[in-house]
């Protein structure tokens, strides 16, 4: 891809940011809204962060030693909460919002005043949830996937509070994503067909709608539970003729596609970063954008694969066996492709080339447990114990969280202008990387030897891998202290980026000067 | 809720420490393995599990085989130059084809395997097992068997006031019992919210869920202990409720049928008895201790805003009738449950009169007690 870039620096003075807070409140410019989004999910890193830390302080030892099992249980909800709708979705839709409209060569998202708002709701739910701590009766204590009816009839009086933190998020999802649609199609510099969009605003496009698709879904759950706590209905309540089990059907229609809205803006990162440290193009750009959209197709009918110990048929234990098996094959095509790209390359090892390596390596064992989970029969011993825990870690942390951190440090110098450090940055990783393998590998073991997950404590046998986990868990928290040091640092200076700041750099935002201009691309560049 | 944390935390690193590097953690790498178990079920599954590993592994030294070595052979120093290539319909057809034949390879044998597992007719015994929070309920169908298990692990070892015993959080007042050889059925279903029953041994993990009876089967052929656990959250206690099974011969099973039926009958002369305050009392504690102390605490004060507090509570104090009522019903819409089938008549009417006079409440309140005969009139049809 090549294009004709003029400059646009005389609209600076003119239309530049406002002073002070009300350039944040007001906002409309996409850039500052992907900086709000950044910030706002790193601070929520930091506190779900801090929520597994006292998980795992607990877990160091057989025994109850630092909170109440009551405690106990909500932390574990509000880390899974926190981390799911506040730390990884709203780090993806930062960088939708600083990257999509450069790499399409659109001048800002197609709805800016909805952007402003779908970013500033979000605060507001979290803070909603977050307060549900201090409430009689406590926070939410059920887990991310709140099962009725212990969700329902036997939950907290602050589930109400849960309920419409989660409606909030929802609205700011749909809301993100609707834009992120519109930018796309409608907003795309002459030139730049669909099948020459760069792989990370393809892997938005197909997030976008499956979080339009899933999110109305989940409203629905929540109503229903709001329904029947607050207004005699049954939907989910047995005494009342309603179905537990239908609750789990609903969540996990919602929550399966949503654990792909957590790792498709992951592939698209890793491809960009991949491609640029090995000097080399892309291999299999097509078979790419075919792989992300059969995996979001088939996310839609493989939900119950969560649902393997709750009495279905044999018939649909059979088949949502082997739709999820199938989902195997796109994602091996998107490894090979990495990996072929990297062969014959030309390959130089930065933090983001670092971290988007271990990301394929360590999300392609999540996804190998994945597949031995899929097997019914197996998964009957797998299912909600640490093995499970150790599954979705592999592929949420160093997957989805390490593709962030790839990400940022990829693209930070084209935000602030400024190299990080990348003799930290390396430190970051490989404390990074190596502590997470402490933390979540021995999970596998713990919990293939029996130990169930969301427990305050645990038989003996578990304790000396737990109190490894924990070290590693606690050690991994520690390094991202680091991370924030490394980009506070940059973000305060360092040494100047070039407009391509990589050798290898290929797309739209690297032909902008760094840091980005705060309006660019008001005339569209043409793509060939 | 962060009590003592820090003196008692550095107390824990420390121990923790000297444990980590004192202990034989690597003698058991046999542990950190799925368990075969102890039928022909779960052993199946325990050699789909190793299959399905093996293969994982050597996909995986294939594709980060390749990996590494672009990584150490293709770098900028070592070849500076890189290719052009970027896609090729024969290699990626190929990486789409064979993974599909090695999945299908795969899923043959899950398949048969499920299909035996779902082969649920009917079993020489049947046993219906209950969730409760948080213990199980087991109901031997054809012999009208009918009890609670519930951990027996001390709450002092549980916060680390005395040592931890061998079976730590792994043992029950009382296991299900079972004969070797026979086709055991399990009906599980829950009455609150929703457990799940898993035994490793027996590759069994079904959740029981209100309103709905889940079936699985086993027929086991060595005798033995099994422990297993709730696997699904369950609120405060989901980590407290254990299951153990004792596999027992034919004559060991028949004679302990026995037993609980004479003890059935016995109980049923208890309640005729005359029963004394102090005897009520002194009966009550226990029970209380069993089965109340997790929610409304050991000093009946329950925890501020999720369990009421039963010292000086009004119904505790004067009002008998709907004492009574609330435990033999529970109450709608709350985490109190109904204890008419988990407590006999005598088990009922020493709890209640228990929490009549601790805490200060006789003296209080009006100090009626109950006696056996007062549930049993409860119990009858009301016109």
């Amino acid at each position: 891809m090549s294009a004709v870039i003029e400059s646009h620096n005389h609209d600076d003075h003119h239309h530049g940011p406002a002073k002070g807070l009300t350039r944040w409140l007001y906002t409309t410019n996409h850039k500052d809204i992907g900086t709000l989004y950044l910030w706002f999910s790193f601070a929520m890193f930091l506190i779900g962060g801090a929520m597994a830390m006292v998980i795992r302080a607990e877990l160091f030892q057989p025994g109850m030693q630092i909170v109440e099992p009551e405690f106990y249980n909500q932390m574990l909800t509000l880390h899974g909460l926190i981390m799911v709708f506040g730390a990884v979705m709203p780090a993806f839709v930062g960088l939708a919002n600083w990257l999509v409209p450069m790499m399409v060569g659109a001048p800002d998202m197609a709805l800016p005043r909805m952007n402003n708002l779908s970013f500033w709701i979000l605060p507001f739910a979290f803070f909603i949830l977050l307060s549900s701590l201090f409430m009689e009766g406590g926070a939410p204590n059920f887990g991310w996937t709140f099962y009725a009816p212990l969700s329902t009839t036997y939950a907290p009086p602050s589930v109400t509070f849960f309920i419409f933190a989660v409606h909030i998020m929802g609205a700011s999802s749909i809301m993100g994503s609707i834009n992120v649609i519109v930018t796309i199609m409608n907003m795309r510099a002459p030139g730049m067909t669909l099948m020459k969009m760069p792989l990370f605003v393809w892997s938005w496009l197909i997030t976008a709608y499956l979080l339009i698709a899933v999110m109305p879904v989940l409203a629905g759950a929540v109503t229903m539970m709001l329904m029947d706590i607050h207004f005699g209905t049954s939907f989910f309540n047995a005494a009342g003729g309603g179905d537990p089990v239908l609750f789990q059907h609903i969540f996990w229609f919602f929550g399966h596609p949503e654990v792909y809205i957590m790792i498709l803006p992951a592939f698209g990162i890793a491809s960009h970063i991949i491609e640029t440290f090995s000097r080399k193009q892309l291999f299999g750009y097509a078979s790419m954008v075919w792989a992300m959209a059969s995996i979001a197709i088939l996310s839609f009918v493989v939900w119950a694969h969560h649902m393997f110990t709750v009495g279905l048929p044999l018939a649909a234990e059979l088949f949502f066996m082997w739709a999820t098996m199938l989902i195997a094959v796109p994602t091996g095509v998107k490894v090979f492709n990495w990996v072929t790209t990297m062969f014959k390359g030309s390959i130089t090892y930065e933090t983001p080339m670092l971290f988007a390596i271990a990301f394929v390596v360590l999300f392609t064992i999540g996804g190998f447990s994945g597949l031995m989970l899929a097997i019914t029969p197996a998964d009957f011993q797998y299912h909600d114990t640490y093995f499970v825990v150790a599954h979705f870690h592999y592929v949420l942390v160093p997957g989805s969280i390490f593709s962030i951190m790839a990400a940022v440090y990829y693209w930070i110098p084209k935000w602030t202008g400024n190299m990080y450090d990348e003799r930290l940055g390396k430190l970051h990783f490989w404390l990074s990387f190596i502590v997470v393998n402490v933390t979540f590998f021995p999970q596998h073991w713990i919990g293939l030897a029996g130990m169930p997950r969301r427990i305050p404590d645990y038989a003996l046998q578990f304790a000396d891998w737990n109190m490894i986990s924990s070290v590693g868990a606690f050690l991994f928290g520690a390094s991202q202290i680091l991370f924030l040091f490394i980009v506070v640092k940059t973000v305060m200076g360092g040494k100047k980026a070039t407009p391509e700041v990589w050798e290898g750099s290929r797309g739209l935002e690297w032909t902008v000067e760094s840091p980005a201009p705060y309006h660019t691309f008001t005339t569209p560049p043409k793509v060939s | 809720m962060f009590k003592k944390a820090t003196t008692s935390l550095n107390k824990t690193l420390l121990t923790g420490f000297v444990t980590l590097f004192s202990s034989n953690m690597f003698a058991a790498w046999g542990d950190l393995n799925m368990t075969e178990g102890v039928t022909a079920i779960s052993k199946e599954v325990f050699d789909l599990h190793m299959l399905i590993f093996w293969i994982c592994v050597v996909i995986g030294l294939v594709v980060f085989g390749i990996m590494f070595y672009s990584m150490f052979a293709f770098t900028k120093k070592k070849n500076p130059s890189p290719a052009s290539f970027h896609e090729n319909t024969k290699l990626e057809l190929a990486w789409t084809v064979v993974p599909f034949l090695i999945l299908v390879f795969m899923a043959i044998p899950a398949s048969n395997t499920l299909t035996k597992i779902y082969d649920d007719t009917e079993g020489d015994i049947n046993i219906q097992v209950v969730g409760y929070q948080w213990k199980w309920q087991y109901k031997y169908l054809e012999d009208d068997i009918d009890f609670f298990s519930n951990l027996t692990t001390d709450w002092d070892e549980i916060y680390n006031k005395t040592p931890k015993g061998e079976f730590y959080l792994e043992e029950v007042d009382e296991a299900v019992v079972i004969p070797v050889g026979k086709k055991i059925r399990f009906l599980i279903t829950a009455n609150d919210v929703i457990h799940s029953w898993w035994m490793p041994d027996f590759a069994i993990k079904q959740d029981a869920i209100p309103g709905f009876i889940n079936t699985a089967w086993t027929i086991v052929d060595e005798p033995g202990i099994y422990r297993g656990k709730c696997t699904e959250l369950c609120g405060k206690n989901h980590g407290f409720m254990p299951v153990v099974v004792k596999v027992v011969t034919q004559d060991e099973y028949d004679a302990w049928v026995q037993d609980k039926k004479d003890a059935a009958f016995r109980m049923a002369e208890l309640t005729e008895k005359d029963w004394s305050v102090a005897e009520l009392t002194e009966r009550g504690e226990g029970i209380y201790l069993k089965n109340c102390v997790a929610c409304h605490q050991v000093n009946g004060q329950g925890i501020t805003g999720i369990f009421p507090n039963l010292a000086g509570s009004d119904v505790v104090l004067n009002d008998k009738a709907r004492n009574i009522e609330i435990l033999m019903e529970g109450v709608q819409g709350a985490a109190m449950q109904s204890f008419a089938n988990q407590l006999s008549e005598v088990d009922m009417a020493s709890v209640i009169t228990y929490t009549r006079q601790a805490w200060g409440n006789a003296e209080n309140g009006d100090g009626e007690i109950v006696v056996p005969k007062d549930i049993v009139e409860y119990k009858k049809p009301k016109v």
